[in-house]
């Protein structure tokens, strides 16, 4: 072999190597998607904790290489360093960590004071079971129909801890489908807000909520742990842990640690989490029919259960006396997306009366939301795993 | 101080054997073969009887000093031994033992035998030698090469949780170190798409139980703050040094809320330009940070190579 040969031979080599020779429209469609992520985030200020994490993870699992050439770079390839990241959410032990944080982070006082708007996180819980049942009719499995339809919980670490669990093969597709839902809830809500309310409901203004003593806060992680967790055993893991970080929070003892749970911790695991779970839309298995099923779905199920939150108020209204009444503008706040849903209840609120902040009321359905869903992912979770 | 953790020592204590003991009752005699003249080999070449055993916990079960007997008077008849790997049996595993009276061949031979054509009784009981974890009695007409199981893998008491496998049929079949059942599918899931094709039935289920959960926390909080809000009156009641009715009619309670108290405040404040007298005493603190050896800059700084 000449000295021609050979620098051309290993220069075809290294060519086959790259990811120019190996880049094919799917990969291309995933970098823009990727880079529209980052745009989102960084222009419209659109959820920037997740969507930088999540689109730049997209432009790290979709750059092209020779899969077969055994290079353990792949984030599906055993023993590769994003392998061993992504373990924390095949695993499921990223979102439970990412409780703690919320724990931690989380003041029920809202929902201490008025229990009633448990209810309300309850009901926006009807998103979840509707895509359920769109799911199924579509022809998905059943635990594949409920690994979707947690989408519409609004929470991004159940969602992929319950696609974890149910359907590992969906658990791209599904996260960042969760995700940009939760993106867009500015989007999405505000005229599902207006089209099933009245002008003079948005205009109902609650009852300041009463001040919260210490004990009662102090009370509250440790008997919702209980309740919850003896009626729905399967959502230990992620009730515990919420309820956990609160108590760190509330004790007024561990001041240290629920500041680390809170800040540190979220932090690293959110960068950890954001970044894998983007990665894990590598091309080859995330651009598919079923994605595109599962995106359709997790709007589905987003638009029912807003919906359902608001109307559920309308209903609760009936019964209760006028001086009680809840504004129905809180309802879409039942689901999870803490706190950017109860912002959009103040907003809107606002734009009506701008006398009337809705913020603290709206923060009891938005923090019941986040048990509510985990309930629910631990309702399917124990009839489906 | 010594009291206290005397006192966590024993929670502890108690907390580690309750964990140990929990794990040890997960232990079931799964599957028994009396008689082999054509089925399963050992590790000799030898077909003997073997016993079965499960573990039906979700967590690696470690068995080395369990006992395995097949004469309720000898409890302690054949201790697993300690030191074998091979005694640590992963989640939802199986270990065969085999009862070929020979235990120098290694830790998964017992020192018993089982004899066909009579009723064998085998127990496991645990390192005490007292705690009986798991029994069964092997029918006297237990035929050659047909194995005494347990229907589901680890699970039942009694009789009619074990059958008589003879290796033929679609559910019959003899697994030694496998298990009993063998799914190709999530039962639970085929059973939901089966009889609830339309999600209708799971939907109602769900939803009841997820209302059911956040209303009982609902009705917990709504009690507790009542007798929260009671014991407050009844202690402003104690300070005003009045009954709680007398306190009552003096209360405004609509008020009494922090944003109109918060408003009437500001206005004042604009109103009268009020400015609480400050004590004017500037008090200079010694600002105390702890040392730690690993922030210590010192450790951070290597000196220079010396020639």
């Amino acid at each position: 072999m000449s000295f021609g040969d050979f620098l051309l031979q290993n220069l075809t080599e290294f060519w086959h190597l790259t990811g120019f020779y190996n880049a094919t429209w799917q990969h291309l469609v995933m970098l823009v998607v990727g880079l529209f992520f980052i745009w989102l985030a960084i222009k419209k200020n659109f959820e920037p904790m997740l969507l930088v994490p999540i689109g730049f993870g997209m432009l790290i699992g979709n750059i092209p290489f020779n899969a077969e050439a055994g290079l353990e770079i792949g984030i599906y390839e055993e023993g590769s360093v994003l392998n061993i990241l992504y373990n924390g959410v095949s695993a499921g032990w990223y979102p439970p960590l990412i409780f703690l944080g919320i724990g931690a982070m989380t003041d029920f006082s809202a929902l201490i004071a008025n229990p009633k708007l448990m209810l309300i996180g309850a009901a926006a819980q009807f998103g979840i079971f509707g895509a359920y049942m769109v799911a199924l009719l579509l022809g998905f499995a059943p635990d594949q129909a409920g690994a979707i339809a947690i989408i519409g919980g609004a929470d991004g670490p159940t969602a992929i801890f319950l696609s974890s669990k149910l359907a590992p093969n969906l658990m791209g597709a599904i996260a960042v489908s969760a995700y940009s839902y939760m993106a867009l809830v500015p989007v999405i809500q505000p005229p599902l807000m207006r089209l099933f309310t009245t002008k003079h409901e948005r205009l109902i203004k609650m009852k300041p909520a009463r001040a919260v003593s210490q004990n009662e806060k102090i009370i509250f992680p440790i008997l919702g742990l209980l309740l919850t967790c003896f009626v729905v055993p399967s959502g230990i893991p992620l009730l515990g842990m919420l309820f956990f970080g609160n108590l760190l929070r509330e004790c007024g003892v561990t001041t240290r640690l629920a500041k680390t749970a809170s800040n540190a911790l979220t932090d690293i695991v959110t960068i950890l989490l954001g970044m894998t779970v983007g990665a894990s839309t590598q091309a080859s298995e995330f651009l598919t029919a079923e994605t595109i099923g599962i995106f359709a779905l997790g709007f589905m199920a987003f638009i029912i259960a807003s919906s359902s939150g608001v109307i559920f108020v309308k209903i609760f209204n009936l019964f209760l006396p006028q001086s009680k009444k809840i504004n129905p503008l809180i309802g879409n706040a039942g689901v999870s997306a803490v706190p950017m849903s109860a912002r959009i209840s103040n907003n809107l609120g606002l734009e009506y009366d701008p006398t009337n902040y809705l913020l603290m009321h709206a923060m009891g359905p938005n923090v019941a939301g986040v048990i509510g869903s985990a309930v629910a992912a631990g309702v399917l979770l124990g009839f489906l795993a | 101080m010594k009291q206290r953790i005397i006192l966590l020592l024993a929670i502890l204590l108690i907390g580690t054997t309750a964990c140990f003991a929990q794990g040890r009752r997960g232990l079931r005699i799964n599957e028994v073969m009396v008689q082999n003249d054509s089925n399963f080999v050992d590790d000799y070449g030898q077909r003997q009887a073997w016993v079965e055993l499960f573990n039906s916990t979700f967590a690696p079960l470690e068995i080395s000093s369990v006992f395995i007997t097949n004469d309720p008077q000898n409890p302690t008849k054949y201790p697993v031994p300690l030191g074998d790997v091979n005694t640590n049996i992963p989640r939802r595993q199986h270990v065969i033992f085999w009862a070929d009276g020979e235990p120098t061949k290694g830790t998964f031979h017992m020192n018993f035998t089982l004899v066909p054509g009579k009723e064998n009784w085998i127990g496991i009981y645990d390192a005490d030698g007292k705690t009986l974890i798991d029994e069964v009695t092997i029918p006297a007409d237990l035929a050659p090469n047909t194995t005494y199981a347990r229907r589901v893998d680890g699970e039942g008491t009694g009789p009619d949780a074990w059958e008589v496998r003879d290796g033929r049929g679609a559910t019959k079949y003899i697994t030694p170190s496998s298990n009993n059942i063998i799914a190709d599918t999530n039962k639970k899931v085929d059973m939901f798409a089966d009889r609830d094709k339309n999600g209708f039935a799971l939907t109602i289920m769900a939803m009841g139980i997820v209302f059911s959960a956040l209303l009982l926390l609902s009705v917990c909080f709504y009690i507790i703050s009542k007798i929260g809000e009671r014991t407050s009156r009844r202690n402003k009641a104690r300070s005003h040094g009045v009954n709680v009715k007398e306190l009552s009619k003096e209360e405004r309670p609509d008020n009494d809320s922090g944003e109109v108290i918060a408003a009437i405040v500001m206005a004042l404040h604009d109103h009268l330009n009020a400015h609480d007298k400050e004590s004017t005493v500037l008090t200079i603190n010694k600002v105390k940070r702890a040392y730690s050896p690993w922030s210590s800059k010192i450790y951070g700084l290597r000196e220079l190579p010396h020639r």
